[in-house]
């Protein structure tokens, strides 16, 4: 039998609360909603926790946004643990997320998956021992047109192959933010290496 | 009302029903798992599924509201396809353990896959097991069997209040459960086990300890609190081995608190099964005759005015009676049955019931509570208060302790103070109550079991006349009870006569010599240092307080172990029955008294219970009707008077442990436990 896995808020043995820009934030994202219903912000306001807790939602970062709302912690919990982009435990400074879902699989996301781990020496789903990088394989992120996709923060990397992988890696280890988008200079989703249709300008009609 | 048509059958039903209701109307079953009628739709699990003319699918019926001219067939080859399908799907994860399963014999989903299940399973992959929760003291998880109706966490979160319980993860990985394994901090969290379908919530105390088929089942009333819950008790042999609940609409609903619940385990320790006698400072056991003749002695020799009977919180009607009489034919007038001292009024009986009946709270619209925290004094009532308040439209404020209701509640102040000036209009809530429809007042024993109880209660009256509580066709002046013989005392009048002392005097009394006997029947939440030399008869089922003090024990029978007739807050009179008989040499209380009575040649005129309720009839009419509300005559009542600053104090401070048997109760002793643990914790809420 299969047991399934345990998804359980972690302590962090910190106090948690907004600081100000968060806490504005929060305070636009509840004004939406009409008084009674401020609930209905608890996925904004995860958010914000998140990416003030350094990429993950610990036992005081729920209680807080659960205070916040005025609503039962376990509500608050039930929505965190129903999202995969919610972490429930710590993950390192750089949240590597390959897409492996079959566009970028046929495309050779496995290629860039085993080469991140052996860049990193970590497999999927744990962090470097310096707590520089998290990977993990994740489902579709919707960028299938520039398959294989790398997410690292807000930040899409697209168009990657396992060359690339140690670059990239590097360079976000250095502090660097690299330029998202196409690593092969493609032009938005615009077909590879260029325009290949529409290239000769018809001549004018009855010229 | 639109009608529609079910399998032939043409209903009539009311607008906004769903298909589900008109099915039932039209006597058609239809299997669930997640529709309850007291829980809101939650349509998940797919078990109702029926047919309905030009639907192109099946419809989930408990979630399809009824139209005009519906067609709709239950019996079909594509409606038994389609449930045989769902049923198919829920029994892949399900464990089919039911051998071990405590729910096996009274089990949905076993009955239910009798008529819709398949021989075998087609499925051939690993089976999905889940880790069990820790639910606290009382409820046993055997995850791995849950089914996701979420049945549980639409109890605790819309009737209990306290949405402890939760859905974690989701698909395959969903997952009941509580906030990181808290116990349910729910003074009725039981109830969950009797609406979970399957065996997945099971009772701990009960874990393996009998099948249904097993059990004598015995209808009866609840004790533990004032409201008298119906219940069934479930016994084997001499054993009570589970309390269950009984529909009531009237009082519980189907609803039973924990305490009603698991405090049966009380019944098994402490108990007193035999006589006793007192020698030489020391208790010794001793036969019916001994104890008999050493009271008939006792209470020969001492002049009537000298002999004091006090009544405690869970004695039958009949034994009150027959004690009353008893004493009466000895010249006694000091009898009382409020043990806590409450200023109650025996001679108005309005001045003491719930009138408006706790269904009539759902009438209500503004409610005020009197020094009274009724989620620990009736969680019931409370979850009927809090009924009221999800249906909207409702303010309820309260004068004594903070309260944590389950539903906001407007402090107004904490003590007679505020009090007074509601009652002389002075204070912005009375006009609120005067402006309400139906309004209504709860007084507790918090603001009555006091020296100026009685003229606490003539303010209450006072507000109430002034806000118009009491008017044609509502009487919206409550008083809720904590015990559940109180009622039923002040009903037959076991109260101070003429000249008799209440119990402050009887213990003043006793004291100073001017009392030499003491009866306490069932009385243990009395002061028994204060009993000084007096003479001391203990009649009850536990060793606990009163048995301590005791010159003489005679024992007697608990709720479970006699017939005995209780009156509710509501004044409601209702039978418990006997569910196994009582321990040892003990026996059912009237009958103790009845045969004392002989002894000391005052024979009591009545020799079967029959003729002793019919005794008990006649003179107090109220107990000639069961189970129905008579109004009560709207009198004076109180005594007007300067009311002491002190604030309110609640009665009630540890839910889980009010009386002997809750006291004794190992299972009790582990929710009071976890309760105190949970307060201490001062982390954030949750």
């Amino acid at each position: 039998m299969s047991v399934s896995n345990e998804n359980r808020p972690v302590a962090q043995g910190a106090p948690f609360v907004f600081n100000e820009e968060m806490k504005a934030k929060a305070d636009m994202h509840i004004a939406k909603y009409p008084a009674g219903r401020q609930q209905s912000a608890v996925m904004p306001l995860l958010d914000l926790a998140q990416r003030q807790n350094g990429g993950w939602l610990s036992k005081e970062a729920l209680a807080h946004v659960a205070d916040v709302l005025g609503m039962p912690v376990m509500r608050v919990y039930e929505v965190a643990s129903f999202y995969t982009m919610y972490n429930l435990a710590p993950v390192g400074r750089h949240f590597v997320q390959v897409c492996t879902t079959t566009p970028c699989w046929l495309r050779g996301s496995a290629d860039v998956v085993a080469a991140c781990e052996k860049h990193l020496g970590i497999g999927v789903g744990e962090t470097t021992p310096d707590g520089q990088f998290t990977l993990r394989e994740v489902e579709c992120l919707g960028a299938c047109v520039n398959a294989p996709v790398v997410q690292v923060a807000d930040d899409y990397y697209e168009d990657v192959a396992a060359t690339h992988v140690p670059g990239l890696l590097d360079a976000l280890k250095r502090g660097e933010t690299p330029k998202a988008g196409s690593l092969i200079g493609r032009q938005t989703s615009a077909p590879e290496g260029g325009a290949l249709t529409l290239k000769d300008i018809p001549a004018k009609q009855g010229a | 009302m639109p009608k529609v048509t079910v399998d032939g059958t043409e209903v009539e039903i009311q607008a906004g029903s769903t298909v589900l209701q008109a099915c039932e109307v039209a006597g058609v079953e239809i299997p669930r798992f997640c529709y309850h009628e007291r829980l809101s739709i939650a349509g998940n699990c797919r078990m109702c599924l029926v047919e309905v003319e030009k639907s192109p699918k099946p419809v989930a019926s408990c979630a399809m509201p009824v139209n005009e001219g519906m067609v709709i067939k239950t019996d079909t080859p594509m409606v038994h396809k389609a449930r045989k399908g769902v049923m198919e799907m829920l029994l892949i994860n399900h464990p089919l353990d039911c051998p071990i399963c405590d729910q096996g014999g009274e089990c949905d989903l076993q009955d239910q896959a009798l008529g819709y299940g398949f021989d075998k399973s087609r499925y051939e992959e690993n089976k999905r097991a889940v880790k069990d929760k820790d639910f606290g003291p009382l409820i046993e998880t055997h995850m791995t069997r849950c089914i996701h109706c979420t049945r549980c966490i639409r109890f605790s979160t819309e009737v209990a209040g306290v949405p402890d319980i939760g859905a974690i993860g989701r698909g395959e990985h969903m997952e009941i459960t509580t906030y990181l394994d808290a116990a349910v901090g729910s003074e009725m969290s039981g109830n969950v086990i009797d609406l979970c379908p399957v065996g997945a919530l099971t009772s701990k105390p009960y874990a393996f300890v009998a099948r249904p088929w097993e059990l004598k089942k015995t209808e009866s009333i609840d004790v533990m609190d004032a409201v008298g819950s119906n219940i069934r008790i479930d016994a084997r042999g001499p054993e009570v081995l589970r309390v269950l609940p009984r529909l009531n609409e009237d009082v519980n609903e189907e609803w039973i608190s924990d305490k009603t619940r698991f405090a049966y385990d009380g019944l098994k320790r402490q108990r007193l099964d035999r006589p006793y006698l007192r020698e030489n400072g020391k208790l010794r056991e001793a036969s019916w005759d001994e104890v008999f003749l050493a009271v008939s002695a006792k209470l020969k020799s001492t002049a009537g005015d000298k002999i004091a009977a006090i009544a405690g919180d869970l004695v039958d009607a009949e034994s009150m009676y027959a004690l009353k009489e008893l004493l009466g034919s000895l010249g006694a007038k000091s009898l009382d049955c409020r043990q806590d001292g409450a200023k109650l009024d025996a001679t108005s009986r309005a001045s003491y019931i719930f009138n408006s009946g706790i269904a009539g709270i759902e009438q209500a619209d503004v409610v005020l509570l009197i020094g009274s925290n009724p989620r620990f004094e009736a969680p019931i009532v409370n979850a009927r208060l809090r009924k009221r308040y999800l249906m909207g439209g409702f303010k309820i404020a309260s004068v004594g302790p903070a309260l944590d209701l389950s539903f906001p509640v407007e402090s107004l102040g904490a003590g007679p103070q505020t009090l007074g000036d509601l009652a002389a209009g002075k204070h912005g809530f009375a006009e609120t109550l005067k402006a309400a429809k139906n309004p209504m007042i709860i007084v507790g024993q918090g603001a009555l079991a006091r020296a100026d109880g009685a003229a606490v209660l003539a303010a209450a009256r006072k507000l109430a006349d002034a806000a118009g509580v009491v008017k044609d066709g509502w009487n919206g002046f409550n008083v809720l009870h904590t015990a559940a013989a109180r009622v039923g005392g002040l009903d037959l009048g076991f109260v101070p006569g003429q000249g008799g002392k209440d119990v402050a005097g009887i213990l003043e009394g006793a004291q100073s010599g001017a009392i030499e006997v003491v009866y306490l029947l069932g009385a243990d939440e009395i002061d028994n240092s204060k009993l000084g030399k007096a003479f001391v008869i203990y009649q009850g089922h536990h060793g606990d307080a009163g048995a301590h003090r005791a010159d003489v024990i005679l024992p007697g029978a608990a709720y479970t172990e006699k017939d005995g007739t209780y009156v509710n807050t509501e004044g409601r009179v209702q039978r418990a029955k006997r569910a196994a008989f009582p321990l040892g040499e003990a026996r059912e209380d009237w009958k103790i008294i009845r045969a004392l009575s002989q002894v000391i040649g005052k024979t009591l005129p009545f020799d079967t219970i029959q003729q002793l309720r019919a005794k008990l009839a006649a003179a107090h009419p109220t107990f000639a009707t069961l189970d129905a509300l008579a109004p009560a005559a709207w009198g004076a009542f109180g005594q007007e008077g300067a009311m002491d600053g002190a604030a309110f104090r609640a009665p009630i401070t540890n839910f889980y442990m009010t009386d002997p048997i809750s006291r004794s109760s190992v299972t009790m002793a582990k929710c009071a436990e976890v309760q105190s643990s949970r307060a201490k914790d001062t982390g954030t809420h949750g």
